[in-house]
């Protein structure tokens, strides 16, 4: 039943992604085909330390990492999503043909990048990375809220969602978030005992 | 998982890396073998058999008889009714979640080998089919949990996480980034349950996969095209999924997802063949003009020749088909055993 289970609930998310523009991240096509090919023929996976970058230039490199810090910051349980590698992780996903046609998603990534720095020079007259982090703010608060957000700010919303969505599979996938959230299963069971009793304390 | 016990014997010789073609026949029409491709090397290369058993899935034995055509066969091995490929069935899927307060904030546990949340619904009203509507019936399966977060994990929080908090603490709604992002994630990891419908689809001879005439595949196989459509047996089930599994989770206080889906959207059914449950394509039966195989999966033109797949069943069980599909392909097999030592096979 694990199968099912997984194969309902990606498809179950990626339906309630509204689709258009600048929406790219983890669709349920994407996962499941991902969830299905990711493993090379041996079984690993290989995770390179050095990682080097393959899709943003060095300038989205920096806009992703300042964005995704907003989106996941460090607090005291655990670090920011570019403590957890993040924007690796981001440009990654972005060509890995494991994925599916990279084509869409890195046009929606780069326009929606793009999308932004014009959106802050219209109103800054700087980049969004080189924003101060107010002016940074100001932006994401306009696309940040779907069901709040102005007028005119369709595409950035849509494109935030997304990003929403690859940051939180990045970092809570990662050593630290896995950490953070609390998941405490692959481990080995020597006995099983139910449901421990704090959980389901009346 | 039966292949270990089948090397013991010794008798067992597995060729791997083969992909079968079509099953060879003889000047009477006798099954003789089947002819495959070494796919490492991409030489053609044939077996001998006195016995066939094809046990390839329900559409590739079809499509394996489909292409199996001979003098003796011109419409494909075994298909004298004309029914190989027919009566394609898939079981009917929807799936319908939520979140459930009660799991928010959860102290850490691990959820690990806590099989569908510890639930499983079997059909319940098999007694009512007059008034519901449809004939079939359908079960539901649980899933929830504290799973190891991966790629999509909690996808689209800015759809419901603003659920279970004041106006005021959420004016803007669902959303946002920083601090607060980061604790949503926290509070609703583990909260989501979901009910995943299964049910029996109809059998119906108009529903079937063919020999698409015009496409071959890397081997230069003749590959199927399908002719696959829900009818209102299914759909009207799947509404009855939807609706129930919408009022289980509300009666447990559960923020649903999304909204009730229309006719317009055929009431959220899965594609045909989505469930990945395909069934039927070579049925028994009795009578050799309406089916394929006979009651113990021996095909009834041709004796030395067995499919032991889910195309022999003629229903959809609404549960999963693997148990029957092995248990029928269990009776086929003393039956050979049986044939054999009676010298009449
Ligand atoms: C993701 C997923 C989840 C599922 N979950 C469940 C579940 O929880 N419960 C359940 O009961 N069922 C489940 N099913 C359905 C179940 O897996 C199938 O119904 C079942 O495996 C079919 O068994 P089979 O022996 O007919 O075919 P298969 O298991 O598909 O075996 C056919 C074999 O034949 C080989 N083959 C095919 N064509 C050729 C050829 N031309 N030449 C040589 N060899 C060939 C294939 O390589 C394969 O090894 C699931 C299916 C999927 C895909």
């Amino acid at each position: 039943m694990a199968d099912m289970e997984r194969r309902d609930a990606l498809k179950l998310l990626g339906l309630m992604a509204a689709t258009s523009t600048f929406s790219f991240a983890c669709t349920a096509e994407e996962t499941s085909t991902g969830s299905a090919a990711a493993t090379p023929p041996d079984g690993t996976t290989r995770p390179t330390a050095d990682y080097t970058k393959q899709f943003f230039t060095d300038h989205e490199m920096r806009t992703v990492r300042v964005m995704a810090d907003l989106v996941i910051p460090a607090d005291d349980r655990s670090g920011s999503a570019s403590d957890a590698r993040v924007p690796e992780f981001i440009d990654h996903v972005m060509t890995d043909e494991l994925l599916g046609d990279p084509q869409p998603r890195q046009t929606a990534m780069r326009g929606g990048l793009a999308w932004v720095d014009y959106q802050c020079l219209q109103r800054f007259d700087a980049l969004f990375a080189d924003c101060s982090e107010a002016q940074q703010k100001e932006l994401l608060d306009d696309i940040a809220w779907p069901d709040a957000a102005p007028d005119g700010m369709e595409a950035g919303v849509e494109f935030f969602n997304s990003f929403r969505n690859l940051v939180a599979s990045g970092f809570f996938s990662s050593k630290m978030g896995v950490d953070d959230l609390g998941y405490i299963g692959n481990t080995y069971v020597s006995e099983w005992t139910g449901c421990p009793d704090d959980v389901r304390a009346t | 998982m039966l292949i270990d016990p089948a090397r013991e014997t010794g008798q067992l010789t597995l060729l791997t890396n083969a992909m079968v073609r079509e099953v060879t026949t003889d000047a009477e029409g006798r099954a003789t073998g089947v002819s495959y491709i070494d796919t490492r090397t991409r030489s053609e290369q044939k077996v001998q058999a006195d016995i066939v058993i094809l046990a390839a899935s329900a559409c590739e034995s079809a499509r394996l008889l489909l292409n199996s055509t001979s003098n003796q066969h011109p419409n494909g091995l075994a298909n004298s009714s004309g029914v190989v490929g027919r009566y394609l069935m898939d079981s009917t899927g929807t799936t319908v979640a939520g979140i459930l307060p009660q799991l928010m904030n959860d102290p850490d546990h691990n959820c690990d080998g806590v099989g569908g949340m510890h639930v499983y619904i079997p059909w319940w009203l098999h007694d009512q089919h007059d008034r519901l509507g449809f004939p079939r019936g359908y079960h539901f399966e649980i899933w929830g949990g504290r799973g190891m977060p991966g790629y999509g994990i909690m996808n689209n929080i800015h759809t419901y996480n603003d659920a279970f908090a004041g106006p005021d603490e959420r004016p803007k709604g669902g959303g946002g980034y920083g601090p607060q992002l980061k604790e949503d994630y926290r509070r609703f990891y583990g909260s989501v349950v979901g009910l995943s419908g299964r049910g029996e689809m109809v059998a119906r001879e108009d529903n079937y996969c063919e020999i698409d005439p015009d496409t071959v595949d890397q081997y230069g196989i003749p590959t199927l095209r399908f002719n696959v459509n829900w009818s209102d047996a299914e759909l009207q089930q799947v509404r009855h999924m939807q609706e129930t599994g919408r009022e289980i989770l509300r009666s447990m206080d559960a923020h649903v997802f999304g909204d009730m889906p229309t006719e317009e959207q055929d009431y959220g059914i899965t594609m045909p063949g989505e469930i990945i449950h395909e069934a039927g394509t070579t049925r028994m039966g009795d009578d050799p003009r309406s089916s394929v195989l006979n009651s113990y999966c021996q095909a009834h033109d041709v004796d030395n020749l067995f499919v032991t797949d889910a195309g022999p069943l003629v229903s959809m069980p609404h549960k999963n088909p693997t148990w029957t599909i092995m248990a029928l392909a269990m009776r086929a097999s003393d039956y050979i055993i049986d044939q054999r030592n009676k010298g009449t096979l």
